[in-house]
């Protein structure tokens, strides 16, 4: 069922399409705002300049924790594509997601306490409609390993049109798009500084990026398995939910803190718990 | 057999010893040889019996029920005597009605029932005599040095020494007896002398408010005793013969015949184990010195309550009365870890913690499929593990630091780092995957998405897992915020205490890694063995998570290279002239201090904002449980 060899690919290609993505992402918002915006592979031009960069830290402990968010990333996403649970997937994902927000702890600085709070904040917000998410695969298509998730014949997009527009509101939560960015942000409109990320820089913060970029492979991967049934579609379905989630980053402007664990809980009990109920009374007659 | 009486009746001889001892390094050594001889015997009992599956004893049946009805008596005079002196009106009556209800059941049954097999082990009884044993007599060593420290703190507590440790091997030796015994009115006895020894423990500093949290204890565990009295007289009046009462017996006497008595066991189940709308005592009872804390809340009392619960799953599962029993439990879950997230009281936060873990494991017990009941026996033994542990750890700051609020625990990790990096390891076994409480928590929802009114229960494990990563990640962040400032005052703590927090802290870890073992050797026969199939994690997960803890063991190693390489510079603090321990130049000139401070939303999480959703919602939910017992027996 685990396939070693695809989660090397993931851990050696990841990188390069997740800075690819970042890289189109970037050129996408400055063509929405009127911006020429900078070439595609600026993301790997700022990383390995921060690579160069000296390394300056608050506490050296933070080093530690930003490596563990960096490796338990990789960890999440080569679960995934080795295809295994998809829970030990999402646990691991919150394991890696702990990591960052203890390295903002660790430096005792006013800004990155209040993000890394932020942040946690966010965690709350979006956890129980992404259980959901794999629960509701789960109910389609009879396992929680991912390889059997893809390989499904079972249009799962079509039986869980609830659970995908939840999951895609918290994955704009999850990829700190605006009007979620409360934690911190790409934008400079933060009052926080730069919030969680605030006193990392130089080949730390390089990690971060690079973490980041695991990170949305891994959220875009989740958006294929409900269109697993037919690859071409589900390639479709992943653009189309990426050029949303720009979009909705430039058009929104952020909000409160209350209003993200709102959205985030909201379509959990709503649009989840819905579809969930539906799914059940039909399938299993509970 | 004699290993199981050994284990009962070691620990009392051991609390006579320390009720007439007055030297207290004599004590010292005493507790600690006696917690080695406690620990060895529980894993000799695991070596010698793990292989043999369940093994019933033919205990003789008399003199020793005459002997627990004379100490019944005489517990029930001692708590009659403290209700009046201290005017507890209703303690003296649910006393009185308990006592009615045993002198009943003894004059009109209990010279003519004669279970035979009276004692037995299995799987389940050696994890918990395991846990028992070798917990339970850490905590009682960590207690003794505790005990001086707390004394000298306190002057104006009472020396009662003896007493208190007297009671702590008391209540050992109850919970030994609790789950070996075979024979319901024994287990029933040994149940009220866990609640006595609770009553006494969470009494011990006599000021006012212990007095009365030690009073709402007793009182909320004596109406569970009064249910579980009344199964007992229901099973007496059913089968005069006294075969049912029997555990064996009953539970293989099908849901039709067991589910009266059940309900009544698990509602008293429900009260020891601190369930909504029962939570108050359990919350109430950090009063007491931590190491009874500790106690309560990892292999003792709670554990009793959820003990009995998991034992009778069999019975519950796929009935109306069992699905409402585990309402209760995942509706204490949630509420009670939303509750965790607006207590700054460390204390408070355990102690919500453990109630909300405990709501899990009667939720799984409550809907009772094989996969379930595998869950619920490993969250008991990873709660058990890291809550000591937590407990224990708070204590120690507490006494460094003079505080166990949340707030003071800023840079924790500067201070007491040993303890500090004990804490997160223990807070990780709690919620973290891959440590224990997870893995548990993974099983369960797989478990429940295909069980009965699962639906309701996935939701609840998916928002209240959530809300535990938001309470247990802040507390964490907190303590490893590395001030500038703040020194090392760990040299204090003394042997003996680092070698039970090292311990505990070490089993925090082995669970974790060991648990394929624990799994194939003890859980997974005696699931086996209760429903003819049985549950376990698949290979490839299991493989992946014992990679993930040796990588979570390896990473620390980064920090050697850190220290040759890199330069620290200060946080940022907008440009302000800042001293080097957080004190900057605000306006008009007023130098001011940075201090960091966590969310604690109590305006939406507020304890008694949830309480008062939580409680009602209980009682009915467990008025519903009756219901559907009446409705069978009508």
């Amino acid at each position: 069922m685990i396939s070693v060899l695809t989660a090397v690919l993931y851990l050696l290609l990841a990188p390069i399409a997740g800075g690819f993505i970042a890289g189109i992402d970037r050129k996408l918002t400055a063509r929405m705002q009127g911006r020429v915006g900078p070439p595609v592979l600026q993301p790997f031009y700022d990383v390995a300049k921060l690579f160069e960069k000296e390394d300056v830290t608050v506490t050296p402990s933070q080093n530690f924790y930003i490596l563990s968010y960096l490796v338990f990333m990789a960890v999440t996403g080569a679960i995934f594509f080795a295809g295994g649970d998809l829970l030990l997937v999402l646990f691991a994902f919150t394991l890696a997601h702990v990591f960052i927000v203890l390295g903002a702890y660790a430096a005792y600085s006013p800004y990155s306490y209040v993000g890394a709070e932020r942040e946690l904040i966010t965690l709350m917000a979006y956890e129980p409609m992404i259980i959901l998410t794999a629960v509701g695969l789960y109910l389609v298509t009879g396992s929680f390993y991912v390889s059997e998730i893809a390989a499904s014949e079972v249009p799962a997009a079509l039986y869980l049109p609830g659970v995908l527009i939840g999951f895609l509101t918290v994955l704009t939560i999850k990829l700190r798009k605006s009007p979620f960015d409360i934690s911190t942000s790409h934008h400079a409109h933060q009052e926080l500084v730069k919030g969680l990320t605030t006193e990392f820089s130089g080949p730390t913060l390089a990690k971060i990026e690079i973490a980041h970029w695991y990170e949305t492979v891994v959220l875009l991967g989740i958006v294929y398995l409900f269109f697993g049934f037919n690859p071409l579609l589900a390639l479709v379905a992943i653009a189309v939910t990426y050029f949303l989630e720009v979009f909705i980053d430039n058009t929104f402007s952020r909000m409160k803190w209350q209003w993200t664990m709102k959205e985030g809980w909201g379509v959990a009990v709503t649009l989840g718990f819905i579809n969930l109920a539906v799914l059940y009374y039909f399938y299993l007659g509970v | 057999m004699y290993d199981l009486i050994f284990l009962i009746l070691f620990p009392c001889i051991i609390a006579f010893i320390l009720l007439l001892l007055n030297n207290n390094r004599i004590r010292h050594a005493i507790v600690a040889l006696a917690a080695l001889v406690i620990s060895a015997g529980s894993i000799y009992l695991l070596v010698s019996s793990f292989t043999q599956g369940t093994v019933y004893y033919a205990f003789p049946f008399e003199p020793t029920s005459l002997v627990m009805f004379a100490l019944e008596m005489g517990i029930a005079l001692l708590l009659l005597y403290l209700g009046v002196r201290f005017k507890q009106p209703v303690a003296v009556l649910l006393v009185l009605v308990q006592t009615v209800m045993m002198i009943y059941y003894e004059i009109t049954w209990g010279m003519t029932v004669e279970p035979e097999m009276n004692l037995f082990i299995d799987q389940f009884s050696i994890i918990m005599a395991l846990l028992i044993g070798i917990i339970g007599s850490l905590i009682a060593v960590f207690a003794t040095s505790y005990m001086d420290t707390y004394h000298s703190h306190h002057h104006e507590v009472r020396d009662r020494r003896r007493m208190f440790f007297f009671v702590i091997f008391v209540f050992l030796a109850a919970m030994f007896g609790l789950v070996f015994s075979n024979n319901i009115p024994w287990i029933f006895f040994f149940w009220e002398v866990t609640t006595l020894s609770s009553f006494l423990l969470i009494g011990y500093s006599e000021t006012e408010e212990a007095t009365n949290n030690a009073f709402l204890a007793l009182k909320m565990n004596l109406l569970g005793g009064i249910a579980f009295a009344g199964a007992i007289l229901y099973l007496a009046s059913v089968d005069p013969s006294g075969g049912l009462l029997e555990l064996d017996a009953l539970l293989a006497s099908g849901q039709a015949a067991a589910i009266i008595p059940a309900v009544l066991i698990c509602f008293a189940g429900l009260t020891k184990s601190a369930q909504m709308p029962f939570s108050a005592w359990l919350v109430g009872a950090m009063v007491a010195p931590t190491p009874v804390s500790a106690l309560l809340h990892s292999s003792t009392m709670v554990k009793a309550g959820v003990y009995i619960i998991v034992r009778f799953a069999p019975v519950l599962a796929g009935s109306l009365a069992g699905i409402s029993i585990a309402l209760v439990g995942a509706v204490t879950f949630l509420l009670a870890s939303g509750i965790a997230i607006s207590q700054s009281n460390a204390k408070k936060v355990l102690a919500y913690s453990t109630i909300a873990n405990l709501g899990l494991i009667v939720a799984c017990a409550g809907v009772g499929t094989p996969q379930l009941v595998w869950a619920a026996i490993f969250l008991i033994i990873f709660h058990a593990v890291a809550k000591s542990l937590l407990f224990l750890c708070v204590g120690t700051v507490e006494h460094r630091v003079g505080s166990r609020d949340i707030e003071d625990m800023d840079g924790l990790i500067v201070r007491l780092p040993k303890i500090a990096a004990m804490m997160f390891i223990g807070m990780a076994g709690m919620f973290l995957a891959p440590f224990g409480m997870l893995i548990s928590k993974w099983a369960a929802i797989e478990a429940f998405v295909v069980a009965p009114f699962g639906l309701i229960f996935v939701m609840i494990l998916a928002f209240g897992g959530a809300v535990t990563v938001f309470f247990w990640a802040k507390w964490m962040g907190k303590i490893i915020e590395v001030t500038p400032f703040g020194e090392n005052i760990e040299d204090t703590v003394s042997t003996g205490k680092w070698v039970v927090l090292g311990s505990l802290t070490a089993m925090t870890v082995l669970a974790a890694l060991l648990f394929p073992l624990i799994s194939s050797y003890l859980v997974e026969p005696y699931v086996l063995g209760i429903f003819g199939e049985t549950a376990r994690l698949a290979q490839d997960n299991v493989i992946i998570m014992v990679l993930m803890i040796a990588l979570l063991l390896v990473l620390p190693l980064s920090y050697l290279s850190y220290r040759k390489q890199g330069r620290t510079m200060p946080a940022y603090m907008g440009g302000r002239p800042t001293t080097p321990d957080m004190k900057f130049l605000g306006s008009l000139g007023m130098e001011r201090e940075m201090t960091t401070r966590n969310y604690y939303f109590a305006e939406y999480f507020g304890e008694a904002k949830l309480l008062k959703v939580g409680n009602p919602l209980c009682i009915l939910l467990i008025l519903a449980a009756v219901a559907a017992i009446v409705g069978v027996a009508l």
